[in-house]
């Protein structure tokens, strides 16, 4: 769905070289149709995860590790929207410009970036994903006596 | 590519106070994928979002021509209460 979108405007050139300066900041290198795509699908689910390959065959131990852990905080799919960059090369170059991120796998909650996987398992380590994923309704809280953590 | 451990070091010390390092290539010595640990009083007050994006914007270059790249960053105090954690884990059996 995103690659047919993405694949109208590439008859184009997409990714305009810069003039630039030694030292200023390359920000306009997408053009502004991508950007906007980009966007618009950020805001378009409560969670989006750019990832290889998707959730029920991850391409990449990281992106892996982190549909992983979407799925024990029981993230569910009604909520979430998945991208494989592997299948459209254009979004998996796009979006690390657009995030200003350089690695695969993304992590988008309401719009806002969160992180790669290493921010992600950090966060599931000490219950801010948890906390994160509740204050935006994408699981409901947990019942304090459901939630025993299992012990060493 | 290949990158080598010495180009990440020099990059990364450069611009931060760095008390601890760890570079672990584990694309088995091809230079690809790269694991680090960052020990820094530069790290102080910021986000590990913030710490990340520091990291990554110093490393830029390099990490461009990797196909793997992960990092933990820590405070010194942050790395020694680890330290400490983890020690007495051990002896916990």
């Amino acid at each position: 769905m995103f690659s047919r979108a993405l694949q109208s405007s590439t008859r184009r050139a997409v990714l305009r070289p810069a003039r630039v300066a030694p030292g200023m900041v390359l920000r306009r290198l997408l053009s502004d149709d991508i950007r906007q795509k980009l966007d618009t699908a950020v805001h378009a689910h409560p969670l989006v995860l750019f990832m290889k390959g998707e959730p029920a065959a991850p391409q990449c131990g990281f992106s892996r590790a982190v549909v992983q852990i979407l799925d024990i905080h029981g993230v569910p799919e009604s909520k979430m929207q998945t991208y494989d960059v592997l299948q459209d090369q254009q979004l998996r170059e796009s979006i690390k410009e657009f995030s200003q991120w350089p690695t695969i796998p993304q992590l988008y909650v309401n719009g806002e970036f969160v992180g790669g996987c290493d921010i992600v398992l950090e966060m599931h380590q000490n219950g801010k994903l948890e906390e994160l994923l509740e204050k935006n309704n994408i699981i409901e809280p947990v019942a304090a006596e459901a939630a025993a953590p299992s012990s060493a | 590519m290949p990158v080598s451990q010495t180009d990440l070091e020099i990059a990364l010390k450069n611009v931060l106070n760095v008390s601890h390092l760890e570079i672990t290539d584990t694309s088995s010595g091809c230079g690809e994928n790269y694991s680090i640990v960052i020990v820094s009083a530069s790290f102080e007050g910021k986000t590990t979002l913030a710490r990340h994006r520091l990291v990554n914007e110093l490393l830029k270059d390099q990490i461009a021509q990797m196909h793997a790249f992960s990092q933990k960053t820590y405070t010194p105090k942050q790395w020694s209460d680890l330290q400490a954690k983890e020690a007495a884990d051990a002896t916990m059996t």
